[in-house]
């Protein structure tokens, strides 16, 4: 029953991680950028939903409806004043100025924030749970979580393949300068599809901090998880994503259930086999 | 520091400029001024230099990786921690942590090697994430190891007997002789045969491949180089803290450190690293009561630089003035000058 449990968990933690990766993987595969501040821009949103939460006093829901459009705005800036910037530059440019993001943010928070881990405070939700049978019990916020990322994903995936927009997101994906010539506005879809990343990255981080305590230099552990989920999945396929997650979270409680010290490191071994052993994911694809 | 050959009529190509001479006699100077002062000044100032040396060496190493072979590597901290932890194994088995410095480098290129294979066939973002995780992975199995100090760290061993102003004086000498060996092996290293290889992989990988440039092999070179030098840095790195902790050594932070450096300084020169290090120091030394600070005011900059200003600052002051104190590329003497400035600047591998 301990494994069943283990099992379970893994499969929701698997869905906070395709939550958080899914904008990664929506920014790689359209532009083929990693933003290394990923991580960092997450935790920005936890603290900012953290300021709503108790400045407003409103429950953790209400506040991530106002940091994911928030948020939204703030990748398309960046995407349009910043990554373009870079890419213009060279696609190298692109790593070492998010790196460089990272970094700043990190540290912004740690001057204007404490050090200290913090949570969000999710009242009622953050106890209740399911109870199975008298071993077994899945909390409720985990599961809102897991069909919050499910949504997130299935919407995604519906603007990409059905919405005008959508269409010249996948455009601009498969080939820039046909996409140009055929009248779509690259540099504004870049945009466009930064905002759309940026505001999951927010959802993530909200989710994030209802799940675990968080503090400044949290993000750029969640980048890696990230990414690995991307990697693991196959990049440029949604539902890759989410499969990677959660590999990635039953590889994490799994090995956890071994050795409490092992969880992380085993998940970083998975990631290292698939990319020795299928670089390009377990489940490639283009954005279709 | 002569070789020439005609090219054409009146053409001529040299490798050196009279300011690289005067660039290798004031190198010559000013590393014998950095050997005396031990003798000359308090250890307080020796400290903050063997924390210098260190970081030029990280970021001559990184710059190699970057500005060179084309590798983005944000893990190179796996190395810093392997060469601490290196020393401090060998130092429990009684040999000297100073005579450690050179098999730690070597031990840390051993590592290098297989992660290398794994590495090495990854696309540029997938290399520099993995090489990340790579790092992240050693640290969690330091951590898991109790006979390597788990994640509370451990003293250095056989640093007890020494006295403190002779053991200031050794690590101020291996971080000085760490860094000169770091920047020398980089000169050495680009000016040859491999340093034209990896000048034509930089400006264009497919053609330098078709015409029998051993792209892989070349990059190999360079990333066990630039792990034996993350290593050697790591090592005088614990033996000058004389304690060695996980976190300390296999923190992101140095990857920002040596990013940063180089790009400020200047990406694909050898002098970029020392320009971009100085001015770390001197931003570092005037935020010092200002916490996190520097650290924001350096990566806003670096990122800033990276945007507009791809080539550093030591790029900036080299085109203006000319100058190449680490000459690696080829000047071409008798050309028209170009439009966009004066005096002749045809320079094949580092234009």
């Amino acid at each position: 029953m301990v494994w069943v449990n283990a099992i379970v968990q893994g499969i929701l933690l698997g869905g906070l991680y395709a939550l958080f990766a899914c904008g990664l993987s929506l920014m790689f595969g359209v532009m083929r950028v990693v933003n290394l501040a990923h991580g960092d821009f997450a935790v920005l949103a936890t603290y900012l939903a953290l300021a709503i939460i108790t400045g407003l006093d409103v429950p953790v829901l209400w506040s991530a409806l106002v940091v994911a459009p928030l948020f939204g705005m703030v990748g398309y800036l960046v995407q349009r004043f910043i990554i373009q910037r870079s890419l213009d530059v060279s696609p190298v440019t692109t790593l070492l100025v998010t790196f460089g993001l990272s970094i700043v943010i990190q540290n912004g928070l740690l001057e204007g924030l404490s050090a200290n881990s913090q949570s969000l405070p999710s009242g009622s939700l953050a106890s209740a749970s399911f109870q199975v049978n008298s071993q077994l019990s899945i909390g409720y916020e985990s599961v809102i979580v897991f069909a919050v990322a499910v949504v997130v994903l299935v919407c995604l995936q519906l603007f990409l393949s059905r919405a005008r927009l959508g269409r010249e997101v996948r455009a601009a994906a498969d080939d820039q300068e046909a996409a140009t010539i055929v009248g779509v506005n690259v540099r504004h879809v870049y945009g466009v599809t930064a905002a759309i990343a940026f505001a999951t990255v927010a959802l993530a981080g909200v989710a994030f901090g209802m799940y675990s305590s968080f503090n400044p230099a949290a993000g750029p552990q969640r980048l890696i998880f990230a990414f690995e989920a991307v990697v693991i999945g196959g990049v440029g396929s949604l539902w890759g994503t989410l499969a990677g997650g959660i590999i990635l979270g039953l590889a994490q409680v799994l090995g956890s259930q071994v050795d409490t010290s092992f969880g992380v490191l085993a998940g970083h071994l998975v990631f290292l086999i698939v990319l020795a052993l299928r670089p390009n994911g377990l489940i490639p694809a283009r954005l279709s | 520091m002569t070789d020439t050959a005609a090219v054409g009529g009146r053409q001529r190509v040299t490798r050196s400029r009279r300011s690289a001479a005067w660039g290798a006699l004031v190198g010559v100077v000013v590393v014998a001024i950095l050997f005396s002062l031990p003798y000359l000044v308090y250890a307080n100032v020796t400290g903050v230099l063997v924390n210098l040396f260190i970081l030029v060496s990280l970021a001559t190493m990184w710059n190699l990786l970057a500005g060179y072979a084309g590798l983005i590597s944000v893990g190179q901290q796996a190395y810093i921690g392997v060469g601490a932890y290196a020393v401090f194994v060998l130092a429990g088995d009684g040999i000297s942590p100073f005579l450690a410095i050179p098999l730690a480098a070597l031990i840390s290129a051993l590592v290098g090697l297989p992660a290398s294979f794994l590495l090495l066939r990854l696309r540029r973002e997938y290399f520099a994430i993995a090489t990340w995780v790579v790092a992240e992975a050693f640290q969690l199995v330091v951590v898991r190891s109790n006979s390597l100090g788990a994640g509370a760290g451990a003293p250095l061993p056989g640093m007890v007997g020494l006295d403190p102003a002779l053991r200031q004086a050794f690590t101020y000498w291996a971080a000085l002789a760490v860094a000169v060996a770091a920047l020398l092996g980089t000169y050495l290293l680009l000016r040859s045969r491999l340093g034209l290889d990896l000048t034509a992989v930089r400006d264009n990988e497919v053609g330098a491949r078709s015409v029998g440039v051993r792209v892989v092999r070349a990059k190999r070179i360079v990333y066990l180089v630039a792990a034996a030098g993350a290593g050697a840095a790591g090592a005088v790195l614990v033996i000058s803290q004389l304690f060695v902790q996980p976190t300390a050594v296999f923190t992101v932070q140095w990857s920002a450190y040596m990013i940063f450096v180089a790009l400020i300084g200047g990406l694909g020169s050898i002098e970029g690293p020392i320009v971009g290090t100085v001015i770390f120091f001197l931003l570092q030394q005037t935020l010092a009561d200002r916490g996190a600070w520097y650290l924001i005011v350096l990566g806003a900059v670096a990122v800033l630089m990276a945007m507009w200003v791809p080539r550093g600052l030591w790029g900036l002051i080299s085109d203006r003035f000319g100058i190449r104190l680490f000459p690696v590329g080829y000047w071409l003497h008798g050309m028209n000058p170009p439009a966009t400035g004066p005096g002749p600047k045809t320079e094949s591998p580092q234009a």
